[in-house]
């Protein structure tokens, strides 16, 4: 067995042409790790240009709406508009060390390869991002923004034509050009080493909230929510809390609803089986083919889940809970006109499940949302819908 | 002897087709692996159609896609396997698969399926040497030879891990890249295959790119015991999908052309 297991999960189930380019990445993030200089740049972007601390913010509105203390984790203040930017810079300055010429990229709703273009610009290296046809069509702001940021967005006609295709197809580039490239994996999925770096550079999430809630409130949180598509927002936020005695909810995509097929949710509703690099828990038919998933919310459209996910289900140490879209839009538009924070819709999950965590705390109860990213780019979406529509 | 030791034993470097079961349909799927054996293929490989092919380039993506379509499930393989194993009882036949497919039935009861079927060996294209425990055992208990796949990014050292878990024969990747045709082949093949050669008694077979006559024959000539041909067959496939009787000629056109492109090489 490889190394990168999580209990059971993760692993590196990849062609083998790709596993040179895994064991050069494993041994280069080993020594940067350990690389005072490496810190030291990475904390200047993160300090100097991406904008960090985040602040962790107390609502007073959304607080008395849910009877208990409710604070929101910052993460949409972070430059480029979501969390995805923590690790786009690790991973290109990572890929700057490396002597990589290249970067490449996946993304869903284009948070990520937002964040990988920006990256890219800033640290003077070519972007090319693959972009499932649908989500071009879906993200169309998002796809002018990456270009406009000197990036090159490349349509993914195959397969469902969406996040999982354009994954597909990053790694099909990599295969062909590992030598001069790297791939800027946007989420804890995929092979080892991917959800291990992945993890670590979004950890800087749960770290500053740790101690803000710490400095604000004497004491740790009881809860902590994130929305889970791949995860990387939330192992970012739960990691540091693994360990304390915190309530960790993960709420993943219910779409139309669990007991329908349109929906995102492969912790509560799929099975274990091994899709794009690693053993984890997968929307799947009886026969191993990934299904076809729906969320209202690109970023969690995905029928699996990252490796280190699946082994905190499996020891209860994270709760997984799944919210419909309709339940998403509706914490959308409350928090917009509560507290006037526009949400992105994969972080109004999280936010509509505070509504139902909620009610097992009292007043004194402190409640933390991972508000990973802001809604401007789902804006234009929600306006197309009918009136009253949820 | 195995069907693959007997035919790896034959005198000429051999020719290896592909093709995807249940492409362009699950009936239409047989007629062309017979096209495919009746013009000559001396190894058959089937791949087993996948939602996520990430090792293959776009003809044969498109393949695992139209197969897919026509309801094409693992137990449609097996009967495809079954149905030409009658049909050319001698010929070796080996199964193509991404290893979800393995690990949704269960190790044991895939490789019991396969050996039923009459699969020769079994080629896992995204389960490298380090994540193969999970699968040797129902392997050799079934008496199926695990094709191990070596690409030229592979280092000396797991050049050796891969060849001591390896039997049938070694696929060699020709190329840093996903299945599909090439104008030409990387100008280091001889070195890849050397390398290899001094490692192994095992064949040798090189794929990926693999499209023409005459890179069949820089193959041959790199000392390779087989060529594997894939995304220039099923390419016809998709050409012709309307017009099945043009197919078949195509498919056979194309195999005699590629086995025009074999030298003949002495016997050492």
């Amino acid at each position: 067995m490889t190394a990168g297991r999580y209990g059971v999960y993760g692993g590196q189930y990849v062609p083998e042409t790709l596993m040179s380019a895994l064991i050069e990445l494993e041994e280069t993030y080993g020594r940067v790790l350990t690389d005072p200089e490496f810190s030291r740049r990475l904390g200047w972007y993160l300090h100097e240009y991406a904008g960090r601390e985040t602040p962790l913010t107390y609502c007073e509105n959304l607080s008395r709406d849910l009877g208990c203390r409710v604070y929101l984790k910052r993460e949409d203040l972070l430059h480029g508009g979501a969390h995805k930017l923590n690790n786009t810079l690790g991973q290109a300055l990572m890929a700057k060390f490396m002597g990589k010429r290249r970067l490449i990229a996946e993304t869903g709703a284009g948070q990520h390869g937002v964040a990988t273009a920006i990256a890219g610009a800033t640290l003077g290296l070519p972007v090319e991002v693959y972009m499932g046809e649908v989500d071009t069509r879906r993200q169309a702001l998002n796809v002018f923004r990456m270009e406009l940021l000197g990036a090159r967005v490349i349509p993914v006609a195959s397969g469902s034509r969406t996040l999982k295709d354009a994954i597909n197809a990053a790694m099909r580039d990599w295969v062909a050009n590992l030598r001069e490239t790297h791939y800027l994996l946007g989420s804890c999925v995929g092979p080892h080493p991917f959800p291990r770096i992945v993890r670590d550079f979004q950890s800087v999430i749960g770290e500053e909230a740790r101690r803000q809630v710490l400095e604000r409130e004497g004491r740790l949180p009881d809860t902590v929510v994130a929305c889970v598509g791949g995860g990387s927002n939330a192992i970012g936020i739960f990691y540091p809390f693994v360990n304390d005695d915190v309530a960790l909810v993960g709420v993943e995509a219910g779409g139309e609803g669990l007991d329908t097929a349109r929906h995102g949710a492969s912790l509560s509703r799929g099975s274990v089986g091994v899709f794009q690099g690693a053993l984890s828990y997968l929307l799947q038919d009886d026969d191993g083919q990934a299904l076809e998933t729906h969320s209202i919310a690109a970023g969690l459209d995905h029928p699996s889940v990252g490796p280190e996910h699946a082994m905190l289900k499996d020891s209860g140490r994270v709760r997984y809970e799944a919210v419909t879209d309709a339940e998403a839009l509706a914490a959308f538009r409350h928090l917009s006109r509560t507290e006037g924070i526009i949400p992105a819709l994969e972080s109004a999950h999280a936010v509509a499940y505070a509504f139902r965590e909620a009610e097992n705390l009292d007043r004194d109860g402190i409640l933390i949302i991972n508000l990973s990213g802001r809604g401007d780019k789902d804006v234009a979406d929600v306006a197309k819908l009918p009136r009253g529509a949820p | 002897m195995s069907r693959i030791e007997g035919l790896f034993a034959r005198e000429n470097p051999s020719i290896i087709g592909f093709t995807v079961a249940g492409d362009p349909g699950i009936e239409a799927s047989f007629r062309v692996a017979k096209t495919m054996i009746d013009a000559g293929v001396d190894l058959l490989e089937i791949a087993i159609p996948y939602s996520d092919p990430v090792a293959d380039g776009p003809v044969i993506e498109r393949a695992h896609a139209r197969a897919l379509r026509a309801g094409t499930t693992p137990d449609d393989a097996f009967a495809l396997v079954r149905q030409v194993r009658n049909y050319a009882p001698a010929l070796p036949l080996v199964l193509f698969t991404y290893y979800n497919i393995i690990h949704r039935r269960g190790p044991d009861r895939f490789f019991a399926e396969a050996a039923a079927a009459g699969a020769d060996g079994v080629l896992i294209v995204d389960l490298p040497v380090e994540e193969s425990g999970e699968v040797a055992p129902s392997a050799a208990r079934h008496g199926i030879d695990r094709i191990a796949l070596i690409a030229p990014t592979t280092s000396p050292e797991r050049q050796h891990a891969i060849l001591r878990e390896a039997s049938g024969f070694v696929y060699l990747i020709s190329l840093e890249g996903v299945t599909g045709e090439r104008d030409r082949l990387p100008p280091n093949l001889a070195g890849l295959v050397g390398a290899v050669r001094e490692k192994t008694d095992l064949p040798l077979a090189v794929g990926f790119g693999v499209s023409r006559p005459e890179h069949v024959r820089t193959v041959a000539e790199a000392g390779a015991n087989g060529v594997i041909v894939g995304s220039a067959l099923v390419r016809l496939i998709e050409e012709h999908i309307d017009d099945e009787a043009a197919m078949h000629e195509a498919l056979r056109t194309a195999i005699i052309a590629l086995r025009g492109g074999l030298v003949p090489r002495s016997r050492t």
